[in-house]
């Protein structure tokens, strides 16, 4: 009974879903905006990289809601992960076996490199593809790579929400002084220079080291969170 | 395009391995494949941005994050 009614009422979804997706065409040419980026994206925000002009121009209050959205997440993992005792969790890594010195000492020497090479993509991100998002989870994945690494490490979370408050502020603050100087949020105020200077495109690259320091220092906290928590089984 | 056709063929796979598998490590893998190929794939239809963020998040991040929540509570789906 229990299954046939589940049946009946997934197919019922089904065929309500094809009815009202029959009548869409697909394979048209209906976004008459994609052309106008197209064509006018680099000559408005001054960033070549046509994703980084609508990602932080046309639609930079959409990007405010999605780093508002993975401050919530790293805020509900924080606040899930801490609901348990805190435990003394250093005796539980004092089981895990040490790495090998080659491991140890590998991640360490590659640790600043890769958080350089982060910070290479969310600054380039108006002139190459990628851009704060990828930036910070290169950052991330840095401290991962430490935590994997070395037993026992530890993050201290006080300079990563210190970062994480300042860059969001930053953000924040920057879209206020437009809305100030040109009358409407995140509006580009500064001079836009010349295309593919690496100080070119007005507030975008700021924007996107703010976005990027966010980023990495949420992503950073969700994994030291993850590996500081709890017991070993 | 015949990449492209490889591609997802591997895809496909490794998302029916990462449903069938009994060990949750080799599930998590076989997902993180499923990331890695797409991955692949975004940069192959020419979305550097999307193949950069989906090999950063989804094939090194998640994986780990599954990782250590499997290694906190059990190996094997009851």
């Amino acid at each position: 009974m229990r299954a046939f009614l589940s049946f009946s009422i997934l197919s019922l979804i089904v065929v309500g879903l094809a009815l009202s997706l029959s009548h869409v065409p697909f394979g048209q040419d209906r976004m008459r905006v994609a052309d106008y980026y197209l064509d006018h994206g680099a000559t408005d925000t001054g960033a070549p990289n046509l994703v980084t002009a609508v990602v932080l121009n046309y639609r930079a209050l959409d990007t405010l809601g999605e780093i508002t959205v993975l401050f919530i997440a790293s805020l509900g993992v924080g606040i899930f992960l801490s609901l348990q005792k805190k435990k003394d969790t250093t005796k539980d890594t004092k089981n895990l076996p040490e790495a090998s010195l080659i491991v140890r000492r590998g991640s360490q020497f590659l640790f600043p490199l890769i958080l350089l090479f982060g910070g290479y993509i969310f600054l380039h991100g108006h002139l190459t593809p990628g851009g704060g998002f990828q930036g910070g989870s290169v950052i991330a994945s840095a401290f991962l790579l430490m935590f994997l690494g070395n037993t026992g490490y530890r993050l201290r979370q006080g300079p990563l929400a210190v970062t994480e408050s300042l860059a969001g502020i930053t953000f924040v603050i920057i879209g206020l002084i437009g809305l100030g100087i040109g009358g409407y949020f995140l509006n580009n105020f500064l001079p836009k220079g010349s295309e593919f200077a690496l100080f070119s495109a007005g507030v975008i690259p700021i924007l996107y080291a703010a976005i990027g320091l966010k980023v990495g220092a949420e992503l950073a906290g969700i994994v030291a969170n993850m590996f500081e928590s709890g017991s070993e089984r | 395009m015949i990449y492209i056709a490889i591609l997802t063929v591997a895809m496909l796979i490794a998302a029916g391995a990462a449903y069938l598998f009994r060990d949750l490590i080799a599930a998590v893998v076989a997902c993180a494949a499923v990331s890695l190929i797409a991955s692949a794939l975004f940069y192959l239809l020419q979305a550097p941005d999307v193949a950069m963020a989906e090999a950063a998040i989804g094939a090194a991040l998640t994986t780990a994050i599954f990782v250590i929540a499997i290694r906190k509570t059990g190996r094997y789906e009851k």
